[in-house]
């Protein structure tokens, strides 16, 4: 007798098994090698988690009741596969080029990126799938209580709903773990599980082992070869075949349309696919898998529906007759058919529905909530992979609930197909954007949300026990003709015939008709120019002359590269051409190729042949990919122009810090020339006082001798304090220390003051318009006195006229006054100009000057205190200043500020 | 527009080979029709309305020698197209209309 513990470590090692090869998979996998772990026979071998435990148990139990309609689950998925031609070689060669992830991600992708479409198929596939986990966990609890029951006999307590539980508990818990471990070890860019796929083409084999194993078991053990079965058959309840025909291709269609869509197969048949060749091979090697998994389904039924005692549950025949017929073996054997058949299929299932959920929901969710341009890319992967492994183990948690919740129902088949029914609403849209490029997201999105809704209603809802019997038999809301298994008054077809027909129908009417009356977005157009041209142009290199090409799209694209305006323009220009002022240009071959040396110039040759290429159908360059690029360029183009500014900056401040340099060394040659120049100027009285006070320290002086000489050397100690002054003040004024005495006062006053002072009313002759001069000003007005008496000194000093005149012209120019004072002498030669303002800068004989030459510095440091400047006019015929000084001192400077 | 556009240097007659590999696809694409035809109609024949229920063994007989037989023709489709794989460079699902047939 087999114990049950002695189950629990079988399925314990069988699960060990499991983890060896698929770590052994991954391990050889990233290695590189082991090519034969991507052959047909590893592909066609993992098509097979098709075969759940539904099919593996239920189908019996199907045979059972109602004779060859399990069938149609086989027989469904075969036409699509020997149709491969048709659409799974479209679906593979797209999901292939574009790196499809799953069916959400294809969905929304030819729906011009729409993610509320993705949404959508997520939520409707995990409603589809979740009920099909819970079957899933009922099958395995339910073969593991039969072994258990099975034990009771000699003498352990049967199972109760508690072990059921507690069995699917650890059951969902140990498949979690796996699919984690398995099925989110590293996060592929093409989303392919090595080791999850060898696990799973294992698990087919032994599941195939298993069923062939119970049926050769029971048509040559039991009932005695092939003819007996027949016999057996022709003997047994459903001897005779009598289908509804509605029914019959409701199924086939509604298996079809299940292998198409269902998120799990297309995982193994899409995302995990590495070879397009493998499709072909499977082709005829997977129906050749479903009918060896369909061979003995009746023949087993039959035989157990003759030999079990009545009552006993056809589900579990393939496990119940080999134990009744004392075969603990085989039993042992099924049980783990039916184990693998279930693990297959949760485990992928979840990886399918973990990648939408973290893709489509839940990056999306993270990704707008986090402030914008802050993400690393590494943060990003760990919210991938931390967000998949949540949904897994959320995935297999409603399972497990829903498992609880339903109680664990008898008919396995009917949730299966409950199921098939749910996904299948994906069908119209998914053919749609294969084939009919005038296919919309809005006709997507009304379709699926009309064939959701009506699933929900007619099947689903029911099939969870939600609708009470008045509900069915009254209506919704008591009106009769919103019977959910009767929409309209059509009760003449069996629930699932009803309710395919009405939301498959209704979800294509409207799929078509919204597609019909809406405009696409451009990226949904070349989107769908991509999907349903996905095998055109392989060979067109030549030039453009297909005529796929469309107006819009290129416009798009180019305005994206050279900017709206002079897309337009160019488009405007050709459409002039062409003679069509009013719309787009045809696209004719010239235009393209001039489009595309056009594009060239701004990303490339290479790049804008691949766009055109893109756009013609031609390459298999995703639309993403194209405006990635496009951004990218023009994110380089703005680098560049970043870089040029930086290097602009940087030699900007080179020179500044060169021109810093010039300065400082040109005044430390100042500084040098300045203190050779002091002392040079303090050594000459200094020298004159040292003599001629050595001649009056002789003997024999004559007073008036004495007199001369010490009236020299007061002359000359006189100089030295000028000069010490002088100097003293021009270190104040370049310090910028001193104060400033500000007052109110008037112009013509303070020239009358510097005339007096400077003495210069009999030397010179004065010509003022003193009514001019009249303008108050505010500064400090003992400085510009300063300035004044120096520049009317100067004129009396140098100016070589014979009668020296001295014009005096005052006026206001803007805030300043500007007075100027031009003499009639000869002027300052050229040359010179630049230095007069300097130190020391005496121009002729120091001697008729006496004086130290510091004046005009002195006098542009105090013209620029307050807040103006001292200028030589070049162009006038004597020497002639100009003094601008602000009528307001303080105003310029908050100015300037 | 210039008509359906030929190729350059697309000869007006294929080789053999390009011509044979496209037949096959043909065939590849008409098979699912031939195992809908032997799928379904059995359904009609045997629907209890008009005539006498068909019975179970028979029809299991028939479905399995059918689904065998198309089986058997998709091995050999699958194995002759990967035969002439090199005889057509484009994999397009339709050849240009007009040329070469």
């Amino acid at each position: 007798m087999v114990t049950f513990n002695f189950l629990v470590l079988t399925a314990l090692a069988y699960v060990a098994l499991l983890f060896v090869v698929a770590f052994w998979a991954d391990a050889r996998a990233s290695r590189g090698g082991a090519r034969w772990l991507r052959s047909p026979l590893t592909y066609t071998l993992s098509l097979s988690v098709y075969c759940t435990a539904w099919t593996f148990y239920g189908a019996v139990g199907n045979a059972a009741r109602s004779g060859l309609e399990y069938l149609t689950i086989y027989l469904g998925p075969t036409l699509v596969f020997l149709g491969w031609w048709w659409i799974l070689r479209k679906l593979v060669r797209i999901g292939r080029a574009r790196r499809i992830t799953s069916i959400a991600d294809l969905i929304s992708s030819r729906y011009g990126k729409s993610s509320a479409l993705a949404v959508l198929v997520t939520l409707l596939a995990l409603a589809g799938t979740t009920p099909y986990i819970a079957l899933q966990l009922q099958s395995v609890t339910l073969s593991f209580a039969v072994f258990a029951n099975a034990s009771a006999d000699a003498g352990v307590a049967r199972w109760d709903q508690s072990d059921l539980q507690t069995t699917a508990f650890w059951v969902a818990s140990g498949l979690a773990l796996f699919t984690i471990l398995f099925g989110t070890r590293n996060l592929d860019t093409n989303e392919r599980h090595h080791g999850v796929v060898t696990a799973i083409a294992l698990e087919a084999v032994v599941k195939l082992v298993a069923l062939l194993a119970v049926g050769v078991f029971v048509v040559w053990g039991v009932s005695g070869g092939i003819g007996d079965t027949l016999q057996i058959i022709a003997a047994s309840p459903v001897a005779e075949w009598q289908p509804q025909p509605s029914r019959w291709i409701g199924m086939t269609f509604l298996s079809a349309a299940a292998i198409i869509c269902l998120p799990r197969m297309f995982q193994v048949m899409v995302v995990e696919y590495s070879d397009e060749r493998h499709l072909s091979a499977a082709s005829w090697a997977f129906p050749l898998y479903l009918l060896a998994m369909s061979l003995f389904v009746l023949p087993i039924a039959v035989v157990g529906l003759a030999v079990l005692p009545d009552g006993a549950n056809p589900d579990l025949f393939v496990l119940t007759l080999p134990l009744e017929l004392d075969q603990e073996g085989l039993a042992v054997l099924a049980f783990l058919g039916g184990f693998s058949s279930a693990t297959s299929m949760v485990i992928v299932a979840a990886i399918a529905l973990s990648t939408m959920i973290s893709n489509h929901i839940v990056v999306p969710l993270w990704l707008s909530s986090r402030p914008k341009g802050a993400t690393v890319s590494g943060d990003l992967r760990q919210v991938v992979i931390t967000s998949r492994r949540l949904a897994i183990i959320g995935i297999l948690g409603l399972g497990y609930i829903y498992f609880r919740v339903t109680g664990g129902s008898n008919a396995l088949s009917a949730i299966g197909l409950v199921s098939f029914a749910g996904v299948a609403q994906v069908l119209p849209a998914l053919l749609g954007a294969l084939f009919w490029r005038g296919a919309t997201r809005a006709g997507a999105m009304a379709g699926l949300c009309a064939g959701f809704a009506l699933w929900s209603i007619t099947l689903a809802l029911p099939a969870v026990g939600l609708f009470g019997p008045d509900t069915l038999q009254d209506g919704l809301f008591g009106t009769s003709l919103l019977r959910p298994q009767a929409l309209f008054g059509v009760s003449s077809l069996d629930p699932l015939v009803h309710s395919i027909l009405w939301s498959i129908s209704v979800n294509t009417v409207l799929f078509l008709l919204v597609s019909l009356m809406t405009f696409p977005s451009p990226m949904e157009r070349l989107q769908g120019v991509s999907f349903v041209n996905a095998f055109d142009g392989t060979d067109a290199q030549r030039g453009w002359v297909s005529g796929t090409v469309e107006s819009e799209d290129l416009l798009v694209m180019t305005q994206r590269l050279l900017g709206a305006r002079q897309a337009q323009a160019l488009f405007q220009h050709e459409a002039a051409r062409q003679g069509k002022p009013d719309g787009l240009p045809d696209p004719t071959p010239a235009f393209v190729e001039l489009l595309e040396r056009e594009l060239a110039g701004s990303v490339g040759a290479a790049t804008a042949h691949a766009m055109i290429g893109q756009i013609n159908g031609d390459a298999v360059i995703s639309v993403d990919d194209l405006l990635a690029v496009a951004d990218e360029s023009a994110q380089m183009l703005e680098h560049s122009s970043q870089l040029e500014a930086k290097s602009e900056e940087l030699q900007q401040t080179a020179r500044q810090l060169r021109l810093a340099n010039e300065k400082l060394t040109a005044l430390s040659v100042q500084k040098d020339a300045f203190l050779s120049q002091v002392s040079h100027e303090l050594r000459t009285p200094m020298t004159s006082i040292r003599s001629f006070s050595e001649f009056m320290m002789e003997d024999g002086m004559t007073p008036a001798e004495r007199t001369r000489y010490s009236t020299i050397i007061h002359d000359e100690s006189l100089r030295l304090t000028r000069l010490l002054d002088d100097l003293l003040d021009l270190s104040v004024l370049e310090s910028g220390q001193g104060q400033l005495n500000e007052a109110w006062t008037n112009l013509r006053d303070l020239i009358d003051r510097a005339v007096a002072s400077a003495g210069a009313d009999g030397k010179l002759i004065l010509k003022r318009d003193r009514s001019a001069e009249d303008l108050s000003l505010f500064t400090d007005p003992d400085r510009l006195v300063q300035v004044f008496i120096n520049v009317i000194t100067n004129a009396g000093k140098y100016c070589t006229a014979a009668s020296p005149e001295l014009a005096i012209t005052a006026r206001v120019s803007g805030t300043m006054i500007e007075i100027d004072f031009v003499d009639n002498g000869a002027g300052i030669p050229a040359a010179q100009q630049a230095l007069i303002f300097e130190k020391f800068a005496r121009l002729s004989d120091q001697a008729a000057a006496g004086s130290a030459g510091l004046g005009l510095a002195i006098c542009r440091e105090v013209m620029a205190r307050l807040g103006g400047e001292i200028t030589y006019l070049a162009d006038q015929q004597g020497a002639g200043f100009r003094i601008q000084v602000p009528q307001r001192l303080g105003s310029v400077e908050k100015l300037r500020a | 527009m210039t008509g359906p556009s030929r190729r350059v240097g697309t000869p007006l007659f294929l080789e053999r080979g390009v011509y044979r590999r496209r037949r096959l696809i043909d065939a590849a694409k008409l098979l699912p029709f031939l195992a809908m035809a032997l799928f379904l109609i059995p359904a009609w024949l045997s629907s209890g309305n008009d005539g006498a229920p068909g019975q179970t063994s028979a029809h299991l007989i028939y479905f399995f020698a059918a689904w065998l037989l198309l089986i058997a023709v998709a091995l050999w489709l699958s194995h002759a197209l990967h035969r002439s794989e090199g005889a057509d460079t484009s994999e397009e699902d339709t050849p240009p209309v007009g040329p070469a047939e």
